[in-house]
C-alpha cells in the first residue's frame, strides 16, 4: 500500500519466552534446537490427559520490582518485559518522541485468568471481603496493553486486540494501520499470554486439541509431523516497536526490517473448526502480499502457525502452497516454543524478522515424517537445522479460535 | 505502644506499596508523599485488620490521610 506516510520500520524487538528471557536468548536457542517444553510436576496435573506445557525460562516477577510486580497480572508482567526491552533498543524516548504521538496495541488470547481464578479462590475461601482491590485491572484482557502503555508513557492511544491466538498478529495490523493514518509517530505492539493454570489446560485437552505425548515433552510439539497429536500451550511475550522508515532513519535508528504489508479475514465457516482447505487463511496471505506490492515469488521464507494439531497444520499448508507456492521455505516454532496462544503472532514475527535480518531459516523440530497430506509433501518445509537463503520478503501468519486469520508481510530494509 | 503500632504499620506499607521504613513517619501523607494510591490503600486497610485486628470501614478510610491518622485510628479502636 503506498501512502503519503511512506514506509512503515521494525526499530526495537523485545520477548520472554520459554527458550530465553530476551530476543537474543531465544533466538539462540532456537537456532540450536533447544526445546522449551516439559512435563508438569505438579500434584493438580496427575489425572490431566496433557500434562505438558512451555513454561518461561526466567520467572517474570524476578525481572521487575517485587511491588510493581504483585501489582500486575503474570500476563502483564511479561508484556511489560518484552515491551520495555523493544523500547529500550528502539531508542524512541531518547530521541524525544512525544508521549501523544506514541501509542500501544497489545493483545492477549485469554487474559487475566491466572488472577481470575486466583481471586476466584479467595472469594471462595475467605469472603468477598478479602478479594484484592487489584483484580480487575488484572484480569482485564486490556491488561497487558495498558500496563505497556504506563510503562512507557503512551498517550497516543492505547489498544488491545482480542482475537484468541491471532491477537499478537493483529496488534501488529493495527499498529500498522494507525502508523499510515498517521494517528502516531511510533507505535509499541505485541501480544502477552500467561495462563497455565488447571482450567485452561482441562478446557484445552477437553478440545482434543493438545497433546497427550506426556512421557516425551521435548518431542510432543511436532508440526506437520505425521505423528502430531496436538499442540502445547506455552507462556511469554514479544513485542516491536514501529515506526515510519524516514522518521527512523533521520535519527539514525536500527532498522531491522520493513512491515511492508497485512492482511486479515474471517473463515465464516466454524467457531473453532479451520477451514479444512485453508480458504480464509489463504486469503490473508494473499491480502497481506498485496498490501506489500509484492508477488508470491517473492516470498522466500514463511514463518507458519503451525500449531501441530492433526487439523489446522493440513489446512495452513494448503494456504500456503496455493497463496505462496512450494518455493517458499516454511518454519514452524512451535516445535520448540510451545504455542504462546496471544503472544504466538508477535513472537513469530520477531523470529520472522531476525530470519530476514540473518538470511537464516530456523528448523522445524520433531518433524521425522512428514504428514502424507498432498500439501504438507509439497511445501518445502526446513527441519533437522536452521537453513541459510538469500531472503528479501517473508510471511508470518496467525490463526485462532474463532476463524480470525492474520497475515503479515516483512522484508529487509 | 504506638512505637509497635507504627512499627506495625511500617512493615505493612513496605509489603503492600514498598514504601522504605524510615520514611513511615507519622506527618506523611499516604498520596501526596507515599504515592500510595486508592486501591493500596485498601490493601493496607485490610492488612490492618489483620495484623491489629482493627476493621477500618470506607467512611473511616477516607479520612485518614497521614501514616499518623493511621497510627491514631489503630491506637483508639485496639481491643
Amino acid at each position: 500500500m503506498s501512502t503519503s506516510v511512506g514506509d512503515v520500520v521494525v526499530t526495537g524487538l523485545g520477548a520472554t519466552t520459554p527458550l530465553g528471557s530476551d530476543v537474543a536468548s531465544t533466538w539462540d536457542a532456537l537456532l540450536a534446537g533447544r526445546s522449551g517444553v516439559s512435563r508438569i510436576t505438579d500434584d493438580w496435573a496427575k489425572d490431566f490427559p496433557a500434562q505438558l506445557v512451555a513454561r518461561l525460562d526466567t520467572d517474570p516477577a524476578g525481572q521487575i520490582d517485587r511491588v510493581r510486580a504483585r501489582r500486575l497480572d503474570r500476563s502483564q508482567q511479561v508484556a511489560v518485559i518484552a515491551a520495555e526491552e523493544a523500547w529500550r533498543e528502539s531508542g524512541a524516548a531518547e530521541a524525544g518522541v512525544a508521549p501523544e504521538r506514541v501509542a500501544v496495541v497489545f493483545g492477549t488470547g485469554i487474559g487475566g485468568a491466572l488472577t481470575l481464578l486466583g481471586q476466584d479462590d479467595v472469594l471462595e475461601e475467605k469472603g468477598p471481603k478479602r478479594v484484592s482491590p487489584f483484580t480487575i485491572p488484572m484480569l482485564m484482557p486490556n491488561g497487558p496493553a495498558a500496563a505497556v502503555g504506563l510503562a512507557v508513557g503512551a498517550k497516543g492511544g492505547v489498544h488491545a486486540p482480542v482475537s484468541a491466538c491471532a491477537s499478537g498478529a493483529e496488534a501488529i495490523r493495527w499498529g500498522l494501520d494507525l502508523l499510515r493514518f498517521d494517528r502516531a509517530d511510533v507505535v509499541l505492539v505485541g501480544g502477552a499470554e500467561a495462563c497455565v493454570h488447571p482450567l485452561p489446560m482441562a478446557g484445552f485437552a477437553a478440545m482434543r486439541a493438545m497433546s497427550t505425548r506426556n512421557d516425551e515433552p521435548e518431542r510432543a510439539s511436532r508440526p506437520f509431523d505425521k505423528a502430531r497429536d496436538g499442540f502445547v500451550l506455552g507462556e511469554g511475550a514479544a513485542a516491536l516497536v514501529l515506526e515510519r522508515g524516514d522518521a527512523a532513519r533521520a535519527r539514525g535508528a536500527r532498522i531491522h526490517a520493513r512491515l511492508a504489508g497485512a492482511g486479515g479475514t474471517a473463515d465464516g465457516y466454524d467457531l473453532v473448526a479451520p477451514h479444512p482447505e485453508g480458504e480464509g487463511a489463504g486469503r490473508a496471505i494473499a491480502a497481506a502480499v498485496r498490501d506489500a506490492g509484492l508477488t508470491a515469488a517473492d516470498i522466500g521464507h514463511v514463518n507458519a502457525h503451525a500449531t501441530s494439531t492433526p487439523v489446522g497444520d493440513t489446512a495452513e499448508a494448503a494456504a500456503i502452497l496455493n497463496t505462496v507456492g512450494e518455493h517458499t521455505l516454511v518454519t514452524a516454532t512451535k516445535s520448540q516454543t510451545g504455542h504462546l496462544l496471544g503472544a504466538a503472532g508477535a513472537l513469530e514475527s520477531v523470529f520472522t524478522i531476525l530470519a530476514l535480518r540473518e538470511q537464516l531459516v530456523p528448523a522445524t523440530a520433531n518433524l521425522d515424517d512428514p504428514d502424507d497430506d498432498a500439501a504438507v509433501q509439497s511445501l518445502d518445509i526446513v527441519r533437522r537445522e536452521p537453513r541459510r537463503a538469500q531472503l528479501t520478503a517473508a510471511v508470518n501468519d496467525s490463526f485462532g479460535f474463532g476463524g480470525h486469520n492474520i497475515a503479515l508481510v516483512f522484508t529487509t530494509p | 505502644m504506638s512505637e509497635d503500632i507504627q512499627t506495625g504499620l511500617a512493615e505493612i506499607l513496605e509489603e503492600v506499596a514498598g514504601v522504605a521504613p524510615a520514611d513511615a513517619t507519622p506527618e506523611k501523607s499516604f498520596t501526596e508523599d507515599l504515592d500510595v494510591d486508592s486501591l493500596s490503600m485498601v490493601e493496607i486497610a485490610t492488612a490492618v485488620e489483620d495484623k491489629f485486628g482493627v476493621a477500618i470501614p470506607d467512611d473511616e478510610l477516607a479520612n485518614i490521610k497521614t501514616v499518623g491518622d493511621a497510627m491514631s485510628y489503630i491506637q483508639k479502636n485496639k481491643a
